[in-house]
């Protein structure tokens, strides 16, 4: 009966389409063991979990190819309330708590214990009253379990953050027969001391014989918990390995990869192209749901292009929508010496500042109007350019003879200046978004994950065209991008964020490692960069 | 300084229950009634109207706002109504006939509601408003056509040489449907206030005995009880209740008042059910809810079919307590939804919150500025009209001032939601 795997994911490989999210994986989890699933965003992780819990997404896209075996038998998992029967748990990311409901009923939801009447009889187990006393009974045993000695019958809102996580796992091993619990991301939310206590509770379940996948991004509490390692990388199985032969070190490099492949060669330049502060920030907050920032310091030298890196929800992102009043913001920045206001957008844009959206479509982009239309868009709003007479009409010539310029200069693909940006490609609309940028004539330009969703010819333009603005113009450029490969084939310098703060200022050049080690956030303790 | 922060809060969250308690004192003094009469009327509008106003409090809890397509289940109850009149079934039998003719129908309606807002998710408040407008028209179509052409009714209830139903029907005399349910047993006002106090002493012991209840609450409620006794002791309390001075005796409906305790025990007891837990849970966070593997779409639509069968029959309860007795075929419906949502909302309900308390408190404050309303404004700018003028205010106002409520809170929650920026230190 008991397999020597608990669960044996073999082969899988799952298409979006044309597009191969995963290829090929396995992955097997012995009873009682702490299985840590490593990689960057994208790489396969929540695919492979969503393929795990039978998620509808998987299935309303055509399956996928490989098998699975839980306990040595193959099954097909159907729906996620399919693995919960078949004893799979996940502790969320997001707590999964109903914050009005008692920690009790929290636990218990859904698997309420009742007691039946004669009315339930006919009408149907809904109607049965609940058994309170039986359920407290329960989620006692369970948090204690969890060790956490809070009362059973508080209610979730008033509970510090870090106890959510533990409801959440006391939920999971109330549940019977629980064979498999996924942690994803757990110890994101926590302090130190939780985190660490955590991974104690961890390993306490793992001991009795409940094996656990572990999703995570921080090496050292790989480290310190998981029996063994699976690391995958856009999409395939890069290897699995036992902790005790390997280091953080090698765990990181493995991680990032080195790709020989640069998506496109530029020489590299020495020193920074200047020693004149562009722009200092200083103790950046910037509440961007998702994609927080928790104090940034950062220097900007004139002329050079600065990558931000680092994983999603880190706050990379947080940056320039924060510098630039898009998100609410605290801090000190200061733009060529001057101090730069926050949460005003105008005033950013009018100080020389402009940025390219990450978010294309929804801020980047008027979709139902013309491309010639988008390009003037923001220097007439901003500047008052473009206009004409008493009334500010816009004037349609010059604005036509300015767009067919920039059309050829960045050659965007297109029938005609007149026609809907929301006709474009992927690639075509972004080249619009920096075409609109540059029509500010801005001295400072952020650009945020300028090539995500363009091909690989579109992405090359894109970046070609940031490097020639730099070199040529002498624009002081912020990229921001979740790919690596990028910042490190055109950036100077390479900022990589970790948990709202600046982890590590490297060069393109330096080794995976020492990229993997920032991403994890495992030099944060070393000391903020400069 | 925490239990001044209860009370502090207390107050805001009760702002607009308290503000009415205000002018509803303001306007029985302005108005110069009789505060006899202003009891009486107010005993029978409690009467027909709490029955309604409970009906909204399931659909509230499960999340879905006000339902105020309760109006849809009025229009069953009045085609259970027309029916029986039709058939010529009187008394009780015709009450009972009319209220199982509602269940399927409204069952249905409410089905096909559900459905809808399911569709229509955050904004089922306005949706199952414009949803009542919307079978308004339906039902004239069906009320002046359909019946008589389709469906054969009687000559007691359509109209002589045309299709359609008559624009008023009488519930009294031979159709004998008027009070059929509030005839039933009329006892004296104090001598039901001597029997529930009785019974609630009584039944506070027995709990006390069984273990069921604390001293603490023990005492409260004997007192409570015997407050009461007291009270009605008094000369002037008294004579506002009793016949005497050539005032009104006034009497309770016993029946009436039972189905609307039964409604209390149900709207209580089906909270502690498992069905129950999941109206809270949906009605918290449907995403939670459904992680959980509770059917969301399903639990909104059992909330708001109990809601509109529940609402038919409380529209039965209204109707044959109802004024003179007449039965105003295409107007009675309109504005159930509306009062009944100004109602609970008085009592201090808020579009996600609402307990049996609010809902009758509700009802009762929001309808003593209804019979007082007219006097007043008399009294206070020599034109009744004012008065129905500032009705209308009332319901709409009370409703719209809970509805930026919610949005404002729903926006701060949000804000928050991320970081707070204000506790961040500069330094």
């Amino acid at each position: 009966m008991s397999a020597e795997y608990i669960l044996e994911m073999n082969s899988i490989t799952k298409e979006y389409g044309s597009n191969a999210v995963l290829k090929d994986v396995t992955l097997r989890i012995r009873p009682g063991e702490i299985h840590a699933l490593l990689g960057e965003n994208g790489a396969g992780k929540s695919t492979l979990m969503n393929v795990l819990f039978g998620m509808p997404v998987i299935h309303s896209t055509g399956g996928f190819k490989g098998q699975v075996f839980l306990n040595g038998e193959p099954v097909r998992i159907l729906s996620p309330m399919d693995a919960m029967e078949k004893g799979i748990g996940m502790v969320h990311q997001e707590f999964m708590l109903i914050p009005g409901f008692s920690i009790t009923d929290n636990i218990k939801l859904n698997r309420e214990i009742t007691k039946p009447w004669p009315i339930s009889k006919i009408l149907g187990k809904d109607l049965e009253f609940l058994d309170r006393r039986s359920m407290s009974k329960d989620a006692r045993h369970a948090l204690d379990s969890v060790g956490m000695g809070i009362d059973e019958y508080a209610l979730v809102s008033g509970l510090p953050v870090g106890h959510m996580q533990f409801i959440e796992i006391a939920r999971e091993i109330d549940k019977t027969g629980v064979k498999l619990l996924v942690f994803d991301e757990p110890t994101a939310v926590l302090t130190e001391s939780e985190a660490s206590q955590l991974l104690n509770v961890m390993k306490e379940i793992a001991s009795k014989g409940i094996a656990i996948i572990f999703i995570t991004h921080r090496l050292d509490e790989v480290m310190n918990a998981a029996d063994n390692i699976t690391i995958l990388r856009d999409g395939r199985l890069v290897k699995t390995l036992a902790k005790s032969e390997t280091t953080a070190e090698q765990l990181a490099a493995l991680m990032i990869g080195r790709g020989d492949d640069s998506v496109i060669q530029v020489e590299k330049r020495k020193d920074a192209p200047s020693e004149n502060i562009a722009m200092t920030i200083r103790n950046l907050w910037v509440n961007m749901p998702g994609e927080v920032c928790r104090g940034i310091n950062l220097d900007v030298y004139e002329g050079e292009i600065l990558g931000i890196g680092g994983l999603a929800g880190q706050g990379k992102i947080g940056i320039p929508n924060g510098v630039m009043g898009l998100y609410e913001a605290i801090g000190d920045v200061e733009l060529f010496g001057k101090p730069l206001p926050l949460n005003n957008t105008a005033s950013a844009l009018k100080s020389g500042l402009a940025f390219v959206s990450e978010d294309r479509r929804g801020v980047g982009l008027l979709l139902d109007q013309s491309i010639e239309d988008n390009i003037v868009f923001s220097a007439m709003q901003v500047h008052g350019s473009y206009l004409k007479g008493p009334l500010h009409q816009k004037d349609s010539k010059k604005i036509r003879k300015t767009a067919e310029e920039l059309i050829q200069q960045l050659d965007i693909r297109c029938t005609s200046p007149a026609q809907a940006t929301g006709t474009l490609s992927g690639g075509n609309q972004q080249k619009v978004c920096v075409a609109r940028a540059l029509m500010l004539n801005p001295k400072f330009l952020f650009v945020s994950e300028p090539t995500r969703g363009i091909d690989i010819g579109a992405k090359q333009l894109v970046l070609e065209t940031l490097v020639r603005l730099g070199r040529e113009q002498h624009m002081t450029i912020v990229m921001v991008s979740s790919e690596l490969q990028e910042l490190r084939s055109i950036c100077d310098r390479i900022a990589i964020i970790a948990e709202g703060k600046v982890a590590s200022i490297l060069r393109p050049e330096d080794s995976d490692a020492a990229f993997g080690l920032a991403m994890s956030g495992a030099q944060l303790k070393g000391g903020e960069a400069e | 300084m925490n239990k001044q922060n209860k009370i502090v809060n207390h107050i805001k969250s009760y702002a607009v229950t308290y503000l009415f308690i205000a002018l509803s004192i303001f306007f029985i003094v302005v108005s110069g009634l009789d505060l006899n009469y202003v009891a009486s009327q107010l005993l029978l509008r409690l009467n027909r109207n709490a029955f309604i106003v409970l009906a909204l409090i399931i659909p509230i809890v499960a999340g879905m706002g006000i339902n105020f397509s309760i109006t849809i289940g009025a229009m069953a109850a009045q085609i259970g109504l027309l029916l029986t009149i039709s058939w010529g079934v009187t008394g009780l039998p015709g009450i009972l006939l009319a209220g199982a003719i509602t269940l399927p129908l409204a069952s249905l309606f409410g089905f096909l509601i559900g459905k809808l807002l399911n569709k229509m998710k955050g904004q089922e408040t306005i949706g199952s408003l414009i949803l009542g407008y919307f079978a308004n028209g339906a039902y004239q179509l069906l009320f002046l056509f359909i019946f008589g052409t389709f469906i054969p009714l009687s000559d007691k209830v359509t109209i002589v040489g045309a299709s359609g139903v008559q624009n008023t029907l009488n519930l009294t005399g031979s159709v004998g449907l008027y009070k059929a349910l509030d005839g039933i047993l009329q006892i004296p006002f104090s001598m039901i206030a001597y029997i529930i106090a009785g019974v609630v002493a009584v039944l506070s012991v027995v709990l006390f005995v069984r273990k069921k209840l604390t001293t603490q609450k023990l005492v409260l409620a004997i007192v409570g009880a015997a407050l009461v006794v007291c009270v009605l002791q008094i000369p002037f309390v008294s004579g506002l209740f009793s016949g005497a001075g050539g005032r009104q005796m006034i009497r309770v409906p016993v029946v009436t008042w039972l189905l609307i305790a039964c409604l209390c025990v149900f709207n209580t007891l089906i909270m502690r059910t498992r069905l129950g837990q999941k109206f809270r849970a949906v009605g918290q966070s449907q995403t939670v809810a459904n992680a959980a593997g509770i059917n969301v779409d399903k639990t909104r639509v059992i909330a708001i079919v109990i809601s509109t069968v529940l609402a038919g029959w409380g529209q039965i309860v209204f109707m044959q307590s109802d004024g003179i007795g007449t039965f105003q075929t295409y107007a009675a419906h309109e504005q159930v939804g509306l009062y009944a949502g100004a109602a609970i909302l008085v009592g201090g309900a808020s579009i996600d919150r609402a307990t049996n308390l609010q809902a009758l408190v509700g009802t009762f404050l929001f309808h003593s500025l209804f019979i007082t309303a007219q006097s007043a404004a008399s009294n206070l700018f020599g034109d009744s009209a004012v008065g129905e003028y500032f009705r209308a205010f009332l319901s709409y106002g009370v409703i719209a001032i809970a509805l930026v409520i919610y949005a404002w809170r729903g926006a701060k929650k949000t804000k928050t939601g991320g970081l707070d920026l204000t506790k961040v230190e500069k330094n």
